[in-house]
């Protein structure tokens, strides 16, 4: 009886139609909040949630009970499947609807497999420069160099206010972490001028402020984190150091340097190699060389930026091609081959896509006299193809589905 | 003879067209001719005749130039064409800065500038000011927009909304002014003479100044001061002019030319044959005029022929205004098809037909025309995109019409292809309508796939949506919608909205899948993105209520009257978030638009709750 009810419950019609309308809700608010909350914020708060307890428009909270992304995402699903597995009939009546229905449910299967399986990371190539490893675009590591031996603890360990204990990360001191800030801004401490108190005395902190700064919400940002951490081995403390992705990554301290530029070219690669300059701490004669980066993951294979081109209509700033000629060299198989990544034109290559990104070449780059240099975008999906499938399969469900109706419909009126 | 009414009025709508496609023979100067030369704008090869319409559009919000504006139309004021106007500003600034091109709307901007308000006796109609009238407040123009610079765009007021246009307006007239020539040398035919004879001298006296010995003072000041001017020129990114010659193969400035000559190279042909038009056009010579620019038009013509051609073609159709026309005969069908359902005659409901099928023509010979002049797919841009949404809804009505014969098809397609031909009239404001596809854009088979098949859908909402408001204003406020034409109507609606059904989602669809293509990603909550989403899901809303029961006839109407809220959304609302991938096309006027016709969309969703026994239609049915 009461399974004759949740199936009667699930495979209703009215379900889907108040699925559909609460779906259309949450795609418009999700999509005008995306004014005040960037896009990031919004997915997170509307898409990738179970339910809604606020709504965040034109600078106002107003309190609400919605079901999230997943809920009517899941629910749809249940619902679809249900109703396939009870309705479904061999006639050529429901052939198409029924391919239709299955296909949608190979899109959000997909969608939902995406986003659990997939991952996205970024290669940074300057003209001639080779790697075998690509930087996550979201995860950081907190990395202690010693000889050549490289101990890796994830950002997601490090918690504001808790100790992370040697036993934990085989290291000989304990990491107190004073703060973690997942988004953060610098300033740079100029001297005769106002400064406040410094976060330390130590490295990079004594000639720079670091403060936290809301989540980046634009698409073309991100987050760019920096944590302040207390290194205490059994002995004593060995004094608070400020790490931060901004004096790892490359385009950032040059973006700083760019900034200082007009300070005088000296003054400005000076202010850019205090931030980049590596620290070092030493305890118990051994030295640790550290820094918070982007997470890498490693390749069996190399890619080599040999010419990064950026081609613009005659006449105008409008890009008319982005176009990265990168050699793979792969030892396994013997493989080494040129091949051209441009907008539109991936490479598909061991189990990775590498997509053009972003790009600093041509005209601009040559007058401020700077390495051309390429951004490729590389993600690893392994259900990117459900999308083409399951889009067949609507397409194909409804064009069978409408036919048969508009033939039906012809039909009877040449019979009036 | 009433069987002969379609056929005539076709006839004489066809032969006004006709008549409208012959160019006017230029009586003194040939500005027809120098409208037809190629060269170098936004990035492709355009006739000078498209860049001084778009250049006119930008500033005057006109394609031609009424240099008498205080006048009334009965006092027959002058008006001439954007490429005499154009060359005159390039090649004789001293009438074009008398002309009244800016067009200032803004009552404290007139203010702020000491504008004469409207007054025909100081020849001001208080909207459009000559460069001559605004040149003396230029200083306090500056000072206001570099205000309003540092202001974000989004919180701006109209006033400071009107400086930045004025400055985005000046901006443009001086870089027309300085493309051809200097714009501040007088007398530039002698100028350029000068400046080729003090080149020796003053190339080697600027190479001694370097080299740290003595030189020749008025040598190098001379010299100097002329490369100044060059070196202004190419400051503000002029249109390219000169086509490549000497070994070149890019299409180059003005200035290129005039500041490679010092370095040992010759001076490009072109450069003395524009000071000759300079020269014929300053002393009001047509004879010269017309020979200096058959001679340059003729070794064009022998060196770059494609060139040539390009331009001539789109100068055609440029001169043709294919939708502007097919828009006025889609006004006259549209009422006479209206009038049909009063008195019922099948005469009237033919001619429209038949005067929707000759627009229609005019139309795709438009829309074919821009493809095969930009080799680009339909939909590039919003413009097109306008174009392309009312090409479609008027070949659907077409068919619509011919398997009912009630009028309702004509009348639908006349309207929405009117309403879009205007809504792209006014897009065309922003600037070039065939504007270069940017990097990530530039595929013309995504272009079709994904573009083309979503616009299609939005064909599909809009057109089911118009429908369903000739049921409402039909049933609620005539007798005419009985119970036959209101199921007629019911089954168009379902119809076309499991038409917008399968477009909108394979165009989503394929959206996602570019996407990937070209970033990694398929599916990244954009924008634009969602509002084709909403579509897609709407239209499968409105089909399982329809299958599950829940709604009827009325539902249906409302659903669809829905439909055109969230299609216009889609089309126009998300691009004013100013966030996202698609965020190009933001008007303040557009948005005001927009807000007016979701609006008036919900004042019908509300009529059509109205209760039945207030339905004029439903009560003439149980009468």
């Amino acid at each position: 009886m009461l399974i004759t009810k949740i199936v009667k419950f699930f495979t209703s019609l009215r379900l889907t139609a108040v699925l559909l309308a609460f779906a259309i809700i949450l795609v418009f608010v999700g999509t005008l909040a995306q004014a005040d909350d960037g896009l990031y914020g919004a997915q997170a708060h509307y898409f990738k949630a179970w339910f809604i307890f606020s709504l965040h428009l034109f600078g106002h909270k107003f309190p609400v009970l919605l079901p999230g992304g997943y809920l009517i995402g899941t629910l749809l699903l249940v619902n679809l499947v249900v109703t396939h597995i009870y309705r479904f009939e061999l006639t050529a009546k429901k052939a198409g609807i029924q391919l239709a229905h299955a296909g949608i449910i190979l899109l959000l299967v997909g969608q939902l497999a995406t986003d659990l399986m997939a991952r996205e990371l970024q290669m940074h190539l300057a003209e001639g420069e080779t790697r075998d490893y690509s930087d996550s675009a979201s995860e950081y590591e907190l990395n202690f160099f010693v000889g050549d031996q490289v101990v890796a603890i994830p950002e997601t360990l490090l918690k504001p206010g808790r100790d992370l204990t040697a036993e934990k990360t085989g290291l000989p001191f304990a990491i107190r972490v004073k703060s973690l800030w997942r988004n953060s801004d610098l300033t740079y401490r100029a001297p005769m001028m106002q400064n406040g108190p410094a976060l330390t005395t130590n490295g990079v902190g004594a000639n720079f402020d670091f403060k936290p700064v809301a989540d980046a919400s634009a698409m073309d940002q991100r987050n760019i984190p920096t944590a302040v951490l207390e290194f205490l081995p059994p002995a004593g403390s060995l004094g608070t150091w400020v790490v931060s992705d901004w004096a790892t990554d490359p385009a950032l301290v040059e973006s700083l340097r760019s900034g200082y530029a007009q300070m005088g070219a000296a003054v400005a690669q000076r202010i850019a190699a205090q931030l980049a300059a590596p620290q070092t701490l030493t305890t118990g004669g051994q030295s640790f060389t550290f820094a918070l980066r982007a997470a890498r993951v490693r390749h069996p294979f190399s890619l080599t930026l040999l010419k990064a081109s950026h081609t613009v209509y005659p006449g105008t700033d409008i890009p008319k091609d982005f176009r990265s000629r990168v050699r793979i060299d792969n030892s396994a198989t013997k493989e080494q081959r040129e091949v051209e990544i441009s907008m539109n034109h991936p490479l598909r290559y061991g189990g990775y896509t590498y997509y053009q990104y972003q790009m600093d070449a041509g005209q601009a780059a040559k007058m401020a006299g700077r390495t051309p240099t390429s951004v490729l975008q590389v993600v690893r999906n392994p259900s990117w193809l459900t999308p083409y499938l399951g889009c067949t399969m609507v397409g194909a469900g409804l064009v069978i589905q409408f036919l048969y109706h508009l033939v039906g419909f012809l039909t009877k009126r040449k019979k009036q | 003879m009433k069987k002969w009414i379609p056929l005539v009025l076709t006839l004489v709508m066809a032969l006004w067209f006709l008549g409208k496609l012959q160019t006017p023979k230029d009586a003194t100067f040939a500005f027809g001719e120098l409208a037809r030369l190629p060269l170098t704008a936004n990035g492709r090869i355009v006739p000078l005749d498209t860049l001084a319409r778009n250049s006119l559009l930008e500033i005057r919000e006109k394609q031609t130039v009424n240099t008498e504006p205080w006048k009334a139309w009965s006092e027959n004021p002058k008006i001439i064409s954007a490429t005499e106007w154009l060359a005159n500003l390039m090649m004789n600034p001293g009438v074009a800065n008398d002309c009244p091109v800016f067009r200032i709307d803004n009552p404290d901007l007139v203010s702020l500038l000491k504008l004469p308000e409207k007054d025909a006796a100081k020849k001001s109609d208080g909207k459009h000011y000559a460069w001559n009238q605004i040149e003396p407040s230029l200083q306090a123009l500056d000072q206001e927009n570099t205000r309003v610079q540092g202001k974000e765009a989004t919180s701006r007021t109209a006033y400071e909304n009107a400086i930045s246009k004025l400055h985005r307006r000046l901006s443009l007239y001086a870089q027309l002014e300085n493309t051809l020539q200097p714009a501040d040398v007088p007398d530039w035919p002698a100028a350029l003479a000068a400046y080729e004879q003090s080149i020796p001298a003053g190339a080697a006296a600027v190479q001694a100044q370097q080299a740290g010995q003595p030189f020749d003072t008025n040598a190098f000041t001379a010299f100097v001061a002329y490369v100044q001017h060059f070196q202004f020129m190419a400051s503000l990114e002029t249109p390219l002019i000169l086509a490549p010659a000497n070994g070149t193969r890019e299409w180059r400035r003005m200035s290129d030319a005039l500041m490679a000559a010092p370095r040992g190279l010759a001076m490009d042909k072109t450069v003395h044959d524009f000071a000759r038009l300079a020269g014929a056009l300053a002393a009001n010579q047509p004879g010269q005029f017309n020979a200096a620019l058959n001679d340059y038009r003729a070794r064009l013509a022998a060196d770059h022929p494609k060139a040539v051609a390009k331009a001539k073609a789109e100068f055609f159709f440029n001169q043709m205004e294919p939708f502007y026309n097919a828009m006025v005969i889609y006004v006259l069908a549209g009422l006479l098809a209206c009038f049909s359902w009063f008195n019922l005659s099948e005469t009237l409901r033919r001619s429209a037909l038949w005067l929707v099928g000759l627009a229609f023509l005019i139309h795709t010979t438009g829309l074919i025309y821009r493809m095969v002049l930009e080799g680009r797919p339909p939909v590039t841009n919003l413009y097109s995109s306008a174009i392309f949404i009312g090409w479609g809804a008027v070949l659907i009505g077409l068919i619509l019409e011919k398997l009912y014969k009630n009028g309702i098809g004509a009348v639908v397609a006349s309207v929405i292809g009117f309403i879009t031909l205007i809504i792209a009239h006014h897009l065309a404001l922003e600037g070039d309508t065939m504007e270069m596809m940017r990097a990530v854009l530039d595929s013309n088979f995504w272009l079709s796939v994904h573009v083309v098949t979503i616009t299609i859908g939005y064909v599909g909402a809009f057109l089911a949506g118009f429908l369903a408001l000739i049921y409402v204003l039909r049933g609620l406020f005539t007798k005419t919608l009985d119970a036959d034409t209101g199921k007629a109507l019911g089954r168009m609606i379902y119809g076309v909205v499991c038409f917008a059904t399968l477009f909108s989602f394979i165009g989503t669809v394929t959206g996602g899948i570019w996407a990937d293509q070209s970033w990694g990603r398929f599916w990244g909550w954009d924008p634009k993105e969602n509002g084709a989403l909403i579509i897609v899901l709407w239209n499968a809303l409105i089909l399982h209520l329809r299958w599950g029961g829940v709604i009827r006839e009325r539902g249906l109407v409302n659903c669809a009257i829905g439909g055109n809220i969230v299609t216009a959304w889609s089309w126009f609302g998300v691009n004013m978030l100013g966030i996202g991938l698609h965020s190009y096309g933001f008007t303040e006027a557009a948005f005001k638009w927009l807000v007016f016709f979701m609006a008036s969309q919900l004042v019908f969703i509300a009529l059509v709750m109205l209760p039945a026994r207030l339905w004029r239609s439903f009560k003439a049915r149980s009468a």
